[in-house]
């Protein structure tokens, strides 16, 4: 090998710093997504201070405006300010999305490693996974709605619930596929602990499509929120969510479509971005999925 | 290939017992008596008693679990609390718009999104391609009732193409009964056309790069033929998987959209249900889907031995 052809070998091996001019060409989707995604965060943060009123505060007086430069969105049949509802919206479906997306993930974590290392526990767990998705999620998260009280934290548990059978399926996958690997076998001739094994060798090979289906569950439990809320199983009436004014408006969108099209497209294009995101994160995670979907 | 049909069969009975344990468990742990409900204002302390003694309701859990289940085998899903009604009776009802909403869908869905697919894995990294691509994705992000009113304010109110909501039977001729199924169908069909659209144009992809089809294309074959003759055949196992698979999300969406267009189906009964707390309902609707998602995804492994014959069991 001649001096010159290891130059270009180090000059290729060597990372180049990569601009941030760079990272918007080759992914504009993901950097939309994200941008999109941070702009939604930041208004539900912010929501008091971007010329909002009380969201609850009535005003039968003004009843059922339509879109004006007062009232941007317009006022609802209770004269309550749509806009400053649908800003507010924004904390409850990201609430919701954020903490489904951890809950579900955590807890679909173990039961998929606890499944993929035992047999026995394996066939009696996947059965019950098996089961509970062949109903339809939105259906149990129904379900078990109608057990409890309307609350926020009630809506995250049900939807949970319906989530975790998928995590615990993929990680379990990986987990089996992982066990055959002459790097988990080498350890396991050493001696080493099976929760060894499970903390050093597993779980970091289960992260990467572990926080990509994190994200699609997060966009799916955004979704599945506002069905919910617009069916009146969800998020209780007295707070603004999306589902809940979406519901609010059904009855009138003939004469005030505006109180149904400002919270569907803010959920819309909420879910668009965190779509955009782990499909983002997927190509830059798995490269063999990448090329193929 | 008996043998496999068996097998396939038996294994469907403990995915169905832990649906029916769930749907149990849900009448079971609802708030409230139900003898106390049955007995009214006026009912004494023995009065509860033996309406409990009478219903059943102070045998062990397995016992009651039992007979439940041996009630829903023989078609008795119970009585609305609301209505007083069989519950199977309104089901029955109640079943011919979702079926006929969810054979519309499915068949719209299929008749779009494969060639959809194909087209572009065909002309993959074209505008084509690209096209159907962010279709993809913007269908997984609109929900269905967002997608719903958007339809209805498009292509009823605005343009007055089709009628707004509502349901006509099929029993009243085709041309009455379509025209109130295409909004419907269009919205509900919109999540499941992005997810076939991706699946078929993945599995063209990976299909389109075997040497049989550079072979079928070097012997002078037609684009068509090869396209459709060897190669969607040859990706369609993964593609009838997702059909099945994504009738979850299509049952999902009907509770919703039945709401939106006014069809009185399954999911408005779900819906009305809820709000009344009419547990029974409730517990006989979701056996009634998860059994029809379980039998339908049973169909297609029974299928894929016609699709690709080099699966044998």
């Amino acid at each position: 090998m001649t001096a010159a052809s290891l130059d270009d070998l180090s000059d290729i091996a060597v990372a180049r710093p990569v601009s941030l001019r760079d990272i918007v060409r080759r992914n504009p989707m993901v950097v939309a997504g994200s941008t999109l995604l941070l702009a939604m965060v930041a208004m539900a943060v912010l929501a008091p201070y971007l010329g909002t009123v009380d969201p609850q505060a009535l005003s039968p007086i003004r009843r059922l405006r339509p879109p004006s430069a007062q009232y941007w969105f317009g006022t609802d049949m209770l004269g309550r300010d749509v806009y400053s509802r649908v800003v507010y919206g924004a904390r409850i479906s990201l609430t919701v999305g954020l903490s489904v997306a951890i809950l579900s993930t955590a807890i679909g974590l173990v039961v998929g490693m606890v499944a993929g290392f035992s047999r026995p526990v394996d066939a009696v767990l996947m059965r019950v996974m098996d089961g509970l998705m062949s109903i339809p999620a939105v259906l149990l998260a129904i379900a078990l709605m109608a057990l409890t009280k309307a609350s926020i934290e009630n809506v995250i548990v049900a939807i949970t619930i319906a989530e975790v059978p998928r995590v615990s399926r993929l990680v379990r996958g990986v987990v089996l596929s992982l066990r055959e690997q002459p790097f988990v076998e080498a350890a396991r001739a050493t001696g080493t602990r099976v929760w060894k094994i499970l903390a050093r060798h597993i779980l970091p090979n289960t992260l990467a499509p572990l926080i990509v289906q994190g994200t699609y569950i997060c966009a799916s439990a955004i979704i599945t929120e506002a069905i919910l809320s617009f069916l009146g199983a969800g998020t209780p009436p007295n707070i603004p969510s999306w589902g809940n004014i979406m519901a609010e408006g059904r009855s009138l969108f003939q004469v005030a479509a505006y109180i149904i099209l400002f919270p569907g497209l803010f959920l819309s294009l909420t879910v668009l971005a965190v779509n955009l995101v782990g499909d983002g994160l997927r190509d830059m995670l798995d490269p063999r999925l990448a090329r193929r979907m | 290939m008996f043998a496999y049909l068996l097998r396939r069969l038996l294994a469907t009975i403990p995915v169905m017992l832990v649906v029916a344990l769930f749907v149990f468990s849900l009448l079971y742990l609802s708030p409230g008596d139900p003898a106390v409900v049955i007995g009214g204002d006026t009912a004494t302390a023995e009065d509860i008693a033996r309406i409990r003694e009478k219903l059943g309701l102070d045998q062990p859990f397995t016992v009651q679990f039992g007979t439940w289940l041996w009630n829903v085998v023989r078609g008795d899903l119970g009585i609305s609390i609301f209505t007083n009604l069989p519950v199977s009776r309104l089901i029955l009802q109640r079943i011919e718009p979702t079926l006929a909403l969810t054979v519309c869908t499915m068949v719209l869905t299929i008749v779009v999104a494969v060639p959809m697919g194909v087209l572009a894995a065909w002309k993959v990294g074209t505008w084509i391609d690209r096209l159907v691509m962010a279709f993809a994705v913007l269908g997984f992000s609109f929900p269905v009732f967002v997608t719903g009113y958007l339809l209805i304010f498009g292509l009823s109110i605005w343009a007055d193409l089709l009628p707004v909501q509502g349901y006509v039977s099929i029993s009243n001729g085709l041309w009455a009964f379509l025209p109130n199924m295409v909004l419907p169908s269009l919205a509900l069909g919109m999540v499941y056309t992005a997810l076939i659209a991706r699946i078929t144009r993945a599995s063209m992809l990976e299909v389109l790069s075997q040497d049989y089809i550079r072979t079928a294309h070097s012997k002078g074959l037609s684009s068509g033929k090869v396209l459709l003759g060897h190669a969607l055949k040859n990706a369609s196992v993964p593609i009838v998987t997702t059909i099945g698979i994504g009738l979850a999300l299509l049952i999902s969406g009907v509770v919703v959209t039945e709401s939106v267009f006014a069809i009185p189906g399954l999911g408005r009964l779900t819906v009305d249900a809820i709000l009344r707390r009419d547990y029974p309902i409730i517990q006989g609707v979701i056996l009634v889907f998860s059994a029809a998602y379980v039998m339908v995804n049973l169909l297609i492994d029974v299928c894929y031995t016609f699709l690709d014959p080099r699966i044998r069991y």
